[in-house]
């Protein structure tokens, strides 16, 4: 064994370290300037969606409260009226507070609602100074609309939306 | 801590030494190893090459309470589990920080029990949580994020002069 053996022995392994730095592809993703996407079925914050009319789809039944098995989720309901329409049919949710440090993000209220008015979306960046901060009312999850002439409550025609849940076209759907 | 209680509330002076040591303490956050469950696996893979928080100073999970400064609980605190993070905590030097990762160290998550402490906020001062379950590595280096803003617009020279 020759005095410059270790020598030539670190720069071989050197060597393999310059080649990987050079030819191999970067693959770290520089999180908050690139975001990788997320996959079409992943469980994000939750949003509560509405008709195409704007009318928001949930009654306020309280069912993806019973699924829930952290608790996450506190929907109290309300009677709607004509004048004062919020979603078809009889009642809508007045109060809708979803915990986001308590919930799990399992998706069993999505599979639970009648409606399909709560949808998990796909934003995880979810990080709070407080707990306060982490329940999220319905104003911060209800989906936006694009018009003014969408925003609920509104006023509608008596005898339109008799109907909480919508008729199905195919029943195997 | 040091330099505030010599100093006192000097003006401009102090507000950009304040600046210097804030952005220095962002950019060298050293985390302690400090998973308990589920969590930890995300932990690890924020880690790992494909989001790597070295990015942010943080290459290094200590081993070592002494030598870190940042603790990210990661993962369910169980009630015999307390008092070991407790001294972890206290043995840590100054300034330290905690960010509490997932729901269950955020609040107990869906382990609503006898066992389980709701919340680490019980037994240490928490600055950040990180809902999710798990938190994403992303959600993770967000709730990071959170904490460098946080910790930048630190005033300690001008907290510890209030306290005299």
């Amino acid at each position: 064994m020759g005095v410059f053996d270790p020598i030539i022995e670190l720069t071989k392994g050197l060597g393999e370290t310059l080649r990987s730095f050079l030819m191999e592809p970067t693959v770290t993703v520089s999180y908050p300037e690139e975001k990788r996407p997320v996959r079409p079925r992943f469980r994000g914050r939750h949003v509560l969606k509405r008709y195409d009319n704007g009318l928001e789809k949930c009654i306020g039944c309280s069912l993806c409260a019973a699924a829930c098995p952290a608790d996450a989720i506190f929907v109290e309901a309300s009677e709607n009226t004509d004048e004062k329409r919020f979603s078809p049919g009889e009642r809508y949710a007045s109060t809708y507070e979803i915990n986001m440090l308590r919930c799990i993000y399992c998706g069993f209220c999505e599979d639970a609602c009648p409606t399909e008015a709560i949808v998990l979306g796909d934003n995880y960046e979810l990080s709070f100074l407080n707990r306060r901060d982490a329940i999220y009312s319905k104003d911060m999850l209800l989906e936006p609309v694009s018009s003014e002439n969408m925003l609920t409550p509104r006023k509608v025609e008596a005898g339109v939306f008799t109907r909480s849940v919508p008729e199905m076209q195919n029943p195997t759907d | 801590m040091g330099v505030e209680q010599k100093l006192g509330n000097m003006g401009v002076v102090t507000t950009t030494l304040e600046d210097v040591v804030n952005w220095s303490r962002t950019n060298a956050m050293w985390p302690m190893l400090f998973g308990l469950a589920c969590c930890a696996i995300e932990m690890m893979a924020a880690q790992a090459s494909s989001y790597d928080m070295s990015r942010f100073g943080m290459e290094l999970m200590r081993a070592s309470p002494r030598q870190s400064d940042l603790m990210i609980v990661a993962g369910r605190v169980s009630k015999k589990m307390g008092p070991v993070l407790r001294r972890l905590y206290d043995q840590m030097p100054e300034p330290k920080w905690v960010i509490a990762m997932g729901d269950c160290a955020s609040c107990g998550g869906v382990f609503n029990n006898y066992a389980i402490y709701q919340g680490v906020d019980e037994i240490v001062p928490v600055d950040v949580f990180v809902a999710g379950c798990p938190p994403r590595p992303e959600a993770l280096i967000h709730g990071v994020l959170t904490l460098h803003e946080k910790v930048k617009a630190d005033r300690f020279i001008a907290n510890a002069a209030d306290k005299k």
